[in-house]
């Protein structure tokens, strides 16, 4: 076979693994739009925070270290003890429902009934204060994340693909962690709205907050659930992120890769998130193989967002979102 | 250097009392690029405050460091220079490309100078046209020609034929080496390889796969942040030869290699002054500044590469300084003062080690014609194992022939642009 079509064969693979990742990140936006109908600008910083938490806590390192040294002039930061992985991420998600209880009890219930432009720039004091919060518990220094995933490229695939094309194919042996990892956890997602009292409130939530407040169902305890939920996506965006490189503030940007996402996925589907980052990973990495090296390249950051554009004239609502009708 | 030191106290001894000199530190210990902005920062506060406390200041003048956080962008960047010169600020050290093209035309029309160190405008080298600004002791262009004279060292001289990559952070900094090696290409007959990655450079598989396709002999990086550590991180897991990778001084801190682990292991990176803690300078840091509770920071960050070039760069501006004061007969001294030391700079290994630093950076001198110094630069590779940096070169000449040709003619562009007539008068 040609060169230039096992090449863009193998970048197809590789836009569609690229795929998954900003679908892990998209997924928590679509999470906290479709129950709460906020749009959740801190959802980058929660992986960040989330991902600063869980190397904190393997670490052994002390929270706020850096604090209490300034003012009781001791010198500690670290405990002396590592925390294996799968016990640390269960503490992050211990961390991550206590960020939830505190942002519903402490901004959002108080802005019940507010214009959706209030909440959306309440996040955005979040992000602020999440990041600020962050920095002075764990510090600002880059983290190696290391919970076990297998980096680099895989050998099987590149000796097979070789085998048979003459050209060993590359596929991040993460990636791949990264894809399984999403397609549980879309699965898990999708059994606990559809086979769960507690996702099946959800749900109603979701589809008219009156409605589902006059049966009886808590709105408060439905934001403190899905933002928990939120925050657990955030963990696992941020465990993959953060895996490629390190743990450090620049993580919370992976956000700019999820909104050409929504923008064609839709912001209320699950699985338009899934099909919206497949679309945009494979569309940025063609684009880029074929035509970048026409126009100077890098031209992943500004297509995605034409890709999404063009999704956009033709349904505003998205892929999958739920049609706009206005009743007059 | 001992009369210089006399001369300058016996002129403090009869001088009233003085205001400090203001040395504004344009910070960013917040936002993505924080992890590599607080070494920075805590070195080149560090040397001052260690400067006070042992000595009593530069020339018996205590020194006032202003910390002004950017968060790394040019338009706090500016907001900071405007905020702060007011104050008596002797020289600004912008620590960012953007922020330092911005003061370019501010700065010259203040009269107070900027130390663009490894990094800004490289043609301001030309001092007869960039009067206020310096890029001592070495620039981009320089950083271009020794990273292609290592590999011409590692070739026998001849790497016509090679292809090369550039792999460039796609912004005015990341852009900055491509007519150096283009021209050098053409000087070498190697084949330039450009791959632009958007800021900030989280993902970056589209470049590496075109590396892994087009199987280029070396790759050069031009990189910063998140960049940085996801192509050394991508080079490990395409099996890319890390002794073939090598980037320029920004792309070469702890922080960019620790986090791909033993991948990163004998991955290369350019520098203009030496690394690690080994030198008597650290022992006075330890005991003056971390021990007496007066650091910048918390004082885990001393000898990293990052420490080391913010206390390099506040070093070579105390030195301006004190030749300042010399030249002048005045220990109070005003920004137009500072340019002068600065002009007048000469940095020699007699003097590094009579610093304490012995062998930390190369020998050098600046003048009017040269605000860019000798150019020298050397290249370190990374010790996975041993978690360090270690020189495998000398303070090595760039190609001057190449630079110089562009030097010229890119000053004389801005000159032609901004109706400046070259003088050293």
């Amino acid at each position: 076979m040609p060169d230039q079509f096992l090449f863009a064969m193998e970048v197809i693979l590789n836009g569609l693994m690229a795929g998954v990742l900003y679908a892990l990140v998209a997924l928590g936006f679509v999470l906290i739009y479709k129950a709460s109908g906020i749009f959740n600008y801190a959802q980058g910083v929660m992986a960040l925070f989330a991902a600063l938490t869980l190397v904190g806590i393997m670490e052994g390192q002390v929270p706020f270290s850096h604090l209490i040294n300034a003012i009781f002039g001791t010198d500690i930061h670290h405990f002396g003890w590592h925390v294996p992985a799968l016990l640390a991420i269960a503490m992050t998600m211990v961390v991550m429902v206590g960020l939830a209880w505190a942002v519903q009890k402490f901004i959002f219930r108080h802005l019940v009934n507010q214009e959706p432009i209030l909440l959306f720039m309440a996040t955005i004091g979040l992000a602020f204060v999440m990041e600020g919060i962050g920095d002075i518990m764990w510090g600002a220094e880059i983290k190696k994340l290391d919970i076990g995933l297998p980096q680099g490229i895989n050998d099987w695939i590149d000796v097979t693909t070789f085998e048979a094309f003459g050209y060993g194919f590359f596929i991040d042996n993460l990636d791949i962690s990264a894809t399984i990892v999403a397609v549980i956890l879309v699965g898990v997602l999708i059994a606990f709205s559809q086979y769960t009292k507690q996702g099946r409130a959800l749900r109603a939530v979701a589809d008219d907050h009156q409605a589902a407040l006059s049966v009886g169902i808590s709105l408060n305890f439905i934001w403190i659930l899905v933002w928990s939920i939120a925050g657990f996506v955030a963990l696992v965006a941020g465990i993959m992120w953060g895996a490629k490189s390190g743990v450090q503030f620049s993580l919370s940007l992976i956000a700019l890769k999820a909104l050409p996402v929504l923008m064609l996925g839709g912001f209320t589907s699950i699985p338009g998130a899934i099909v919206g980052g497949l679309i945009i990973g494979v569309g940025e990495k063609l684009f880029e193989f074929l035509i970048g090296p026409m126009v100077g390249g890098a031209t992943e950051n500004w297509f995605a967002y034409v890709l999404a554009l063009i999704f956009l004239v033709f349904r505003p609502q998205g892929l999958f979102g739920e049609k706009i009708i206005e009743r007059v | 250097m001992r009369l210089l030191t006399m001369a300058t106290a016996a002129v403090m001894a009869a001088s009233p009392v003085m205001a400090d000199l203001v040395f504004p530190s344009l910070s960013y210990r917040t936002g993505p690029y924080a992890a590599n902005g607080i070494p920075f920062a805590d070195g080149y506060e560090d040397y001052f405050t260690l400067l006070n406390e042992r000595d009593g200041g530069i020339g018996g003048v205590a020194v006032k460091v202003i910390e002004c956080e950017t968060g790394y962008n040019t338009e706090k960047g500016v907001e900071c220079y405007e905020a702060t010169k007011g104050e008596g600020a002797l020289v600004y050290q912008p620590l960012s490309t953007g922020i330092t093209y911005q003061l370019i035309p501010k700065a010259t029309a203040d009269g107070i100078p900027v130390h663009s160190m490894g990094y800004g405008r490289t043609s301001a080298k030309n001092g007869a046209v960039f009067s206020n600004i310096f890029n001592y002791p070495a620039n981009y262009w320089d950083g271009a020609s020794h990273a292609v004279n290592h590999i011409l060292d590692e070739n026998g001289g001849d790497i016509s034929g090679k292809k090369i990559a550039l792999v460039y952070h796609n912004s005015a900094y990341g852009k900055e080496p491509i007519r150096t090696l283009s021209e050098l290409s053409g000087k070498h007959g190697f084949e330039l390889m450009e791959v632009a990655v958007d800021h900030p450079g989280q993902e970056q598989k589209s470049q590496w796969l075109q590396i892994r396709q087009q199987r280029p002999d070396y790759v050069l990086m031009w990189g910063w942040g998140v960049m940085n550590q996801v192509a050394i991180q991508e080079a490990a897991n395409i099996r890319f030869p890390m002794d073939k990778f090598i980037g320029i001084w920004w792309s070469g801190s702890e922080n960019d290699v620790l986090p791909a682990g033993d991948g990163a292991n004998g991955y290369k990176a350019l520098t203009f002054h030496n690394l690690g803690k080994d030198y008597p300078l650290f022992d006075d840091l330890q005991q003056y500044v971390v021990d007496a509770g007066k650091a910048a920071g918390a004082g885990d960050q001393i000898g990293t590469a990052l420490y080391n070039r913010g206390m390099y760069a506040a070093m070579l501006a105390a030195e301006a300084a004190k030749t300042a004061q010399a030249i002048h007969g005045t220990a109070d001294i005003t920004p137009a003062m500072m340019r002068d030391g600065m002009e007048a700079l000469e940095i020699t290994e007699a003097k590094m080690s009579e610093l304490g630093l012995p062998g930390f950076g190369p020998e050098f001198t600046v003048s009017c014609e040269n605000h860019g110094g000798n150019g020298l630069g050397a290249v370190a590779q990374w010790d996975a194992a041993a978690g360090e940096w270690n020189l495998i070169t000398g303070y090595e000449a760039s190609d001057q022939d190449v630079i110089g040709a562009l030097v010229d003619e890119d000053s004389a562009a801005f000159a032609a642009e901004n109706s400046i007539t070259p003088s050293c008068s």
